[in-house]
């Protein structure tokens, strides 16, 4: 067992964990916050995206003793007293959501992207949402929803 | 699907690395990045006793200039490979290259070293640094060592790293004037490439004056194009250009899989080295 200190949305967790414990599983299991899925379980599909101090990693692609002493923000940590962000927003009002079980990811690679890029065409969104997928095939809503978030000033991730 | 049980360490600097690996013999695995090492681990493909954690050695990230050499540490991430004004500048084929890996999630994690370390022949990166002539760096028990990148890539998934040896650095020589592109065919977005084609071209007079193709998943290693850079020599035009690119595949073995027969690998390598010495010459 290995000793971590994991900052997950605002609070800081002290654990024991096998080295072999995926950051998704110890996010999901350990600490209930259910918010981020497993998708695909093959590194392919994006769901379970969260952000690993200020990037956005694959967190079943990273093990918990990496995360040991680093900051994670998941989707359950964008809103602030209930409130959501921008970006939460714009995926409501433009239904960027079919069957629900990618919206995570897609928020989380989606604010890695405005982070980056307050401005992007919507060629450049496709490019930076490649690595999450859809299965409901729902792209549209989505890139317009990101695209949406962008333009307004107001409603900025 | 949960990894198999292993020991974990992570090392402060190289020689805490070095020893952990000679301590933990065949059975310890560098860790780098984890982007293909973790998914291998969890589909059971893999099966270490022991990961050292390199990712927070001080001083393998970022990239300096030695005289005319790039230098890249082995743990720069893609992500800041591609953002490297260095590296735009003196090896701008390894940034486009680099753009094209998985996608942006994974470059946040994913290493060069580890990438090159990996050695899978169907990555984009090492046909990149055979293109380039670069050097690979490697620290061991018994001190420091170059490996020219032609002779770092021995078969499917092997390199001539010891299982002792760290990868630390990558050593490119400017290509700063040089035309480059990277050409890569894939199925679906974030897929590997069925074939990749890596050029870069020096141009004298309008002509091609010198050009090296890489050629990813064209064998069990990445491969250079010797017959089709000889054809390029001196071809001043789309046709010649085209021409010398039908002698692409010549002397590879590519693989049979479930995106393609060797057949049609070959007939893409040849195409897609037409495309990307147009693009790197500026005649497409």
């Amino acid at each position: 067992m290995t000793r971590i200190s994991v900052k997950v949305d605002g609070t800081t967790y002290e654990d024991e964990v096998e080295p072999r414990l995926l950051l998704v599983h110890y996010l999901r299991d350990r600490l209930g916050l259910t918010g981020t899925p497993v998708g695909c379980d093959t590194s392919n599909c994006g769901a379970c995206t969260v952000d690993l101090d200020g990037e956005s990693v694959k967190s079943c692609s990273v093990l918990a003793v990496q995360a040991d002493g680093c900051a994670v923000t998941t989707v359950q940590g964008l809103s602030t007293d209930g409130e959501w962000t921008g970006l939460q927003r714009a995926f409501h009002e433009r239904h960027a959501l079919q069957c629900g079980y990618c919206t995570p990811g897609m928020l989380m690679a989606a604010r890695d992207l405005l982070k980056e890029n307050p401005r992007p065409t919507a060629d450049e969104v496709r490019h930076a949402l490649e690595g999450n997928l859809c299965r409901c095939t729902g792209y549209q809503n989505i890139v317009r929803a990101v695209l949406a978030a962008a333009s307004d000033e107001e409603v900025r991730a | 699907m949960i990894p198999p049980a292993f020991d974990y360490v992570r090392p402060r600097t190289v020689e805490e690395a070095v020893r952990a690996l000679a301590d933990g013999g065949e059975d310890a695995k560098v860790l780098a990045g984890g982007q293909s090492l973790l998914p291998l681990m969890r589909l059971r493909m893999a099966f270490p006793q022991l990961l050292v954690d390199t990712g927070r050695i001080p001083g393998l990230r970022g990239s300096r200039m030695e005289g005319d050499t790039l230098v890249v540490g082995a743990m720069t991430t893609h992500h800041d490979v591609l953002r490297d004004a260095l590296v735009r500048r003196h090896a701008g084929l390894l940034a486009a290259a680099t753009a094209t890996v998985a996608d942006p999630a994974v470059r946040h994690r994913g290493t060069l070293g580890g990438s090159l370390a990996h050695a899978d022949p169907a990555a984009d990166l090492p046909a990149v640094v055979l293109a380039l002539e670069g050097e690979l760096v490697a620290v061991g028990p018994r001190g420091r060592r170059a490996i020219p990148a032609r002779d770092f890539f021995t078969d499917y998934l092997e390199t001539a790293l010891a299982p002792d040896e760290l990868l630390v650095e990558v050593r490119l020589p400017s290509t700063d004037g040089w035309g480059f592109h990277y050409e890569k065919f894939q199925r679906v977005a974030q897929a590997y490439a069925i074939v990749g084609v890596a050029a870069l071209v020096r141009r004298d007079n309008g002509s091609i004056a010198e050009a090296r193709v890489g050629l990813t998943n064209m064998g069990s290693t990445p491969l250079r194009a010797p017959t089709a850079e000889e054809a390029l020599a001196g071809a001043g035009d789309a046709a010649a250009v085209k021409r010398a690119a039908g002698e692409a595949a010549e002397g590879t073995r590519p693989s049979r899989d479930t995106s393609a027969s060797p057949e049609y690998r070959a007939h893409l390598a040849r195409v897609l080295t037409g495309r990307a010495v147009l693009a790197a010459a500026g005649m497409g």
